[in-house]
C-alpha cells in the first residue's frame, strides 16, 4: 500500500470550517481595534490635518505635540497643567488602595476558608452581598462618613472609599482559591508550631501568586478607571486622572483639540494596559488555577 | 510508669450529634494502637482530639502522664502524618523538615544536624532541595515521617498515612512504618480502615463504630475472640463466617438445604435457642486434612470453588448462607457435589443474633 506513509488528507468540509474561523477572529479584533487605531492616529496629527484629511487615514506628518500639552499644557477648566498632576493623584491613591484592599481581602480570604468559625458562611454571604450594591447607592452615606472621619476631598478618603469597595471581591477572589487547599496544611503547621499570622505568611502567602496577580489587575482596573467616586469625594487638587481627562475634554473653548482629547484619553488608560500586558498571562492562569491541585 | 496515652470518658459532639462516646483506651510506652473502622466511625475524629486539632466535648487526654486536655497541639509534644502529606507546597524538602523547628527558634546548627540524621534514615538525602511537587507519592510519604520524626516526640499520630498510595508501594511503606517503630521503640497511633494494616502493624487495636468502641485488644485477640458479630465481621478476609444455628447445651444443629440438619457437638457450650456459630474460613477444613478432639466433620453441598493461588476458597451453603472454607490448593472439591468438611470447633465463636455480642 503506497498511500500509508502519504500525509492524511484534512476533509474540505473542516478546511473550510477552519478558515471561517480565522475570518471571523480577524473580524472581531479588528472591530476591537478600530477605535484605538483612530485614537492614537488622531494624537499624532495636526489640528489642520485632522480638518482636512479622513478619519482613518495614518498621519501625513507625525507630531507628539498634542501628547505634549495634553501631559502638560491643556486646560481643566481655569488651570491649565494638563493630566500630569491628577495622573499622580491616580498614582497616590490606586497604588495603595490596591495593596490595602488585596491585603485585607487575603486575610478575610485565609480566615473564612481555612479557619472555619460559626457564622463563617453568613459573613461571607454578606461580603459577595457587598459586591453587587450599585456604587451610587452608598454616594450619600459614604459622603457623611468622610465627613466624620474629617478625610473628605482628600486622596486617603479616596483610597478609604476604594479599599472599603475593593474588599467584597478582593476576600471573594481568596477565599475561593484558599478553599482549595486541604485543611491539612492548617493543621500540620499548627502542630509544628506555627500560629495563625505564621501560617498565613509563611505558608499561605507564598502560594498565593496567581491569585495576587488577578487581584490587583482586577482592583487596579477597577480604581484607576472609576470616574464616580473620584468625581464625587474629590476637590481642586485632588481629582483623579479620570476626572481630570473628563474636565479636559468638557472645558475647551473654541476649536475642539481632538487630537489632544484622543492623547490624554490613551495617556488615562496606559497603566491599566500596561498591567494587564504584563501580568495577563498570570492573569488568565490564576482565574483557571483552582481546578488544578497543587 | 503512667501509660503514654490516657483517654478516658472522651465525648465529642457536633452541635446535637454524638459524633464520640465514652472513648476509654490507654497505653504505654513503645506500644503501637491501631485505631479501625468502615469511613464515618469516628476514628479520625478521634486521632484529631489527641491531636487537639479539635476541641473535645467531655473527658480527659492525658499525655505522657500530664493532662493535655486542653493544652494547645503544639504543645502536646506529638507528630502528625495526614493522608494528604500536607507538605508546605512552596518550601524544599529540607524547609518542610526544618519548619517546626524554625518556629520554636531552635538554632541553626542542631537543625542541620538533625536534618542530616532523618534524612539518612529515610533515605531521602537526594531530595532535600526538591519541592513536593517533584516528588512521587512514596518520596512525599518520606518527606511526610521526616517532619514527624524530627521532632522526636513522645506520641507520633498516622491519619491514613498509606491509603494514597498504591497496592505495592503500599505493602513496602507499612513493613517500613514497623521497621521504624522497632527501630526506635516510638509510642505511634494509627488510623486506617484497612483491617489487614491494622492486624499487621498493631500492638493494640481499637475497633470503632458509629463512635463507639467495639472492641479493645491485640490483634491475635481481635482476630480469635472478636466481642460481637461487627468485629468479627469487619476483622479478618474474607470475613468470619456467621452460621445461623440452633443449639440446647453442647448440641449444635444447623439446617441444610435439601437434607437432614448438620448436628455439631461442642462439649464446653452451653447455649439455648438460636444462636451464631461464628468460624474463620481457615477453621473449616476438608475433612481428613486436620484431626483433633474438637475437629467434628459433616457434609454440605460445593456452590463455588474459588482458586486463589497458595489456597483455594470453597463456598458451601449452610443455615441459608454462604459459607467460605479455606481449603488447599489440591482441594477435590467440585461445585455442585456435596463435601465433607471438618469445623475445628476449638476456634468457635457464639454469638447471639439479635444483639450480635459475644456468647463464649
Amino acid at each position: 500500500m503506497t498511500d500509508i506513509s502519504a500525509p492524511p488528507r484534512r476533509p474540505i468540509g473542516q478546511t473550510l470550517l477552519r478558515w471561517g474561523l480565522y475570518a471571523m477572529l480577524f473580524l472581531f479584533a479588528f472591530y476591537y481595534l478600530m477605535p484605538l487605531f483612530v485614537m492614537l492616529t488622531t494624537s499624532l496629527k495636526s489640528l489642520e490635518e485632522i480638518r482636512t484629511g479622513s478619519l482613518v487615514a495614518l498621519p501625513r506628518e507625525v507630531t507628539f505635540d498634542a501628547w505634549a500639552t495634553a501631559w502638560s499644557g491643556a486646560c481643566t477648566g481655569i488651570q491649565c497643567e494638563g493630566l500630569r498632576p491628577y495622573f499622580w493623584n491616580s498614582m497616590l491613591m490606586a497604588v495603595p488602595a490596591v495593596a490595602l484592599s488585596a491585603l485585607i481581602g487575603a486575610m478575610n480570604g485565609y480566615v473564612i476558608a481555612q479557619w472555619r468559625f460559626p457564622g463563617a458562611n453568613l459573613i461571607f454571604s454578606l461580603m459577595l452581598f457587598g459586591c453587587f450594591i450599585p456604587f451610587q447607592v452608598v454616594l450619600l452615606p459614604m459622603a457623611r462618613t468622610l465627613g466624620f472621619l474629617n478625610i473628605a476631598g482628600t486622596i486617603p478618603g479616596l483610597i478609604f472609599v476604594h479599599v472599603i469597595y475593593g474588599i467584597g471581591f478582593t476576600t471573594l477572589f481568596f477565599r475561593n482559591y484558599y478553599v482549595t487547599i486541604p485543611q491539612e496544611l492548617v493543621k500540620a503547621a499548627k502542630i509544628d508550631g506555627a500560629g495563625f499570622f505564621r501560617i498565613f505568611w509563611s505558608i499561605f502567602l507564598p502560594l498565593s501568586l496567581p491569585i495576587i496577580v488577578v487581584t490587583v489587575i482586577w482592583q487596579f482596573t477597577q480604581i484607576w478607571n472609576d470616574f464616580l467616586f473620584g468625581v464625587s469625594f474629590s476637590q481642586a487638587g485632588t481629582q483623579p486622572v479620570t476626572v481630570a481627562l473628563n474636565n479636559i475634554v468638557n472645558s475647551t473653548t473654541g476649536v475642539k483639540e481632538y487630537n489632544v482629547d484622543m492623547a490624554a484619553a490613551i495617556i488615562a488608560a496606559l497603566p491599566t494596559l500596561l498591567v494587564y500586558v504584563v501580568a495577563g498571562k498570570y492573569f488568565i492562569r490564576g482565574l483557571t488555577a483552582g481546578s488544578v491541585k497543587g | 510508669m503512667a501509660p503514654i496515652l490516657n483517654i478516658s470518658g472522651l465525648f465529642k459532639n457536633y452541635g446535637a450529634t454524638e459524633i464520640l462516646k465514652d472513648i476509654n483506651v490507654s497505653i504505654d510506652k513503645g506500644d503501637f494502637l491501631v485505631l479501625v473502622g468502615p469511613s464515618g466511625c469516628g476514628k479520625s475524629t478521634l486521632l484529631n482530639c489527641i491531636a487537639g486539632l479539635e476541641p473535645i466535648s467531655g473527658g480527659t487526654i492525658r499525655i505522657g502522664g500530664q493532662d493535655m486536655t486542653h493544652v494547645s497541639p503544639k504543645d502536646r509534644n506529638i507528630a502528625m502524618v495526614f493522608q494528604s502529606y500536607a507538605l508546605y507546597p512552596t518550601m524544599t524538602v529540607a524547609k518542610n523538615i526544618t519548619f517546626g523547628m524554625q518556629v520554636r527558634g531552635v538554632d541553626k546548627a542542631t537543625q542541620a544536624a538533625k536534618l542530616a540524621e532523618v534524612a539518612k534514615q529515610l533515605q531521602i538525602e537526594a531530595l532535600l532541595n526538591r519541592r513536593p511537587g517533584q516528588l512521587s507519592g512514596g518520596q512525599r510519604q518520606r518527606v511526610a515521617m521526616g517532619r514527624a520524626l524530627v521532632r522526636d516526640p513522645q506520641l507520633f499520630l498516622f491519619d491514613e498515612p498509606l491509603s494514597n498510595l498504591d497496592a505495592k508501594l503500599r505493602v513496602e511503606m507499612r513493613t517500613e512504618i514497623k521497621r521504624l517503630h522497632q527501630d526506635l521503640g516510638a509510642s505511634m497511633v494509627y488510623v486506617t480502615h484497612d483491617q489487614i494494616e491494622a492486624m499487621t502493624l498493631a500492638t493494640k487495636i481499637v475497633v470503632m463504630k458509629g463512635g463507639v468502641i467495639q472492641q479493645v485488644g491485640t490483634p491475635a485477640e481481635i482476630y480469635t475472640r472478636p466481642a460481637n458479630t461487627f468485629v468479627a465481621d469487619f476483622m479478618g478476609s474474607p470475613a468470619m463466617n456467621l452460621i445461623p444455628a440452633r443449639a440446647s447445651g453442647s448440641r449444635i444443629e444447623i439446617s441444610r438445604a435439601g437434607a437432614a440438619p448438620l448436628v455439631l457437638h461442642d462439649p464446653r457450650a452451653s447455649l439455648s435457642g438460636d444462636i451464631l456459630l461464628g468460624l474463620r474460613p481457615e477453621d473449616i477444613s476438608e475433612a481428613g486434612t486436620r484431626t483433633g478432639d474438637h475437629v467434628q466433620t459433616g457434609e454440605a453441598q460445593v456452590d463455588v470453588v474459588e482458586p486463589a493461588g497458595a489456597d483455594t476458597f470453597v463456598v458451601a451453603k449452610l443455615g441459608g448462607k454462604a459459607v467460605t472454607a479455606r481449603l488447599a490448593a489440591d482441594t477435590r472439591a467440585r461445585a455442585g457435589q456435596p463435601l465433607a468438611f471438618g469445623f475445628d470447633l476449638a476456634k468457635v465463636s457464639y454469638f447471639r443474633p439479635d444483639t450480635g455480642e459475644r456468647l463464649n
